[in-house]
């Protein structure tokens, strides 16, 4: 085997290597995400962001404040991680977007609703949680962001195969 | 991707309620198949549901969002008989468009 084939197998056995860590959920999270990156084409800050303050900032927002004028229905424990029911309502005035956060997932934040003038801030959906974590309902209305968190337990984790 | 979505649209006073059941596998590139090969993330990334041409609602998704997608919103200034339709694209650049009357 000359030098360079040994070069390109040590490459692909490394990229391998960091890609299986990264599906197994045993690399830190930075790590984890770098070896989880979304779809070719995908560069959405906000869809790369880890965690939920960094959401906030790519949507750009300064701090999210929690908020009990939040209903966030999920349950409490699913057995089948990759079909998570939630439910979002917004009691908050002025209420332009609802989005789904999981905590530990490669990738913090799920999905972003827009919601115009005459649309109830009430979404219904089905999500993707990785492991027993926080789900989070964030809210951005007129004057900043808000946000509501329930702990879902999961006994079969959801991303991965 | 082949099938459609499907789609209700229900007047109660004066709320539409909007169910949707779209298909699409919703891969997050994390997933292998039968011989141990992973599985490209292909996802759709943008939903648009407008109402008579009025947009109700927008969304951006990631791989998070599970497969066959099930959505469910409300919005207000509907009448029996307009149309909803519902386009989503994914990002292998795919798209799909269905619609339902409201009834």
């Amino acid at each position: 085997m000359n030098r360079s084939r040994r070069q390109v197998l040590q490459v692909s056995a490394g990229a391998a290597g960091l890609l299986l860590l990264g599906a197994g959920g045993l690399l830190p999270r930075w790590a984890r995400a770098a070896a989880n990156p979304l779809a070719a084409g995908d560069a959405r800050p906000e869809f790369l962001a880890l965690t939920l303050d960094e959401v906030v900032k790519a949507l750009g927002g300064g701090a999210a404040q929690a908020s009990s004028d939040i209903t966030l229905r999920a349950p409490e424990i699913a057995e089948n991680g990759a079909v998570v029911p939630v439910e979002i309502e917004s009691q908050l005035a002025g209420t332009r977007r609802i989005a789904i956060l999981s905590e530990k997932n490669p990738h913090a934040l799920s999905a972003v609703f827009t919601i115009p003038e005459g649309t109830e801030p009430y979404i219904s959906t089905r999500v993707k949680i990785a492991e027993t974590s926080k789900l989070y309902a964030l809210v951005q209305t007129d004057s900043g962001f808000h946000y509501a968190e329930r702990l879902v337990k999961v006994t079969l984790g959801g991303c991965g195969g | 991707m082949a099938d459609p979505m499907r789609i209700r649209a229900t007047l109660t006073g004066d709320v539409v309620e909007v169910k949707v059941l779209m298909s699409h596998p919703m891969e997050t590139g994390l997933r292998k198949d039968a011989d141990g090969q992973l599985v490209p993330a292909r996802y759709i990334r943008d939903v648009k549901v407008s109402c008579n041409g009025r947009d109700v609602l927008t969304a951006e998704w990631g791989p998070a969002v599970s497969k066959n997608p099930f959505l469910a919103f409300r919005f207000k200034g509907g009448k029996a008989g307009d149309t909803v339709s519902i386009t989503w694209t994914d990002t292998a650049g795919d798209s799909r468009t269905d619609q339902a009357v409201v009834g």
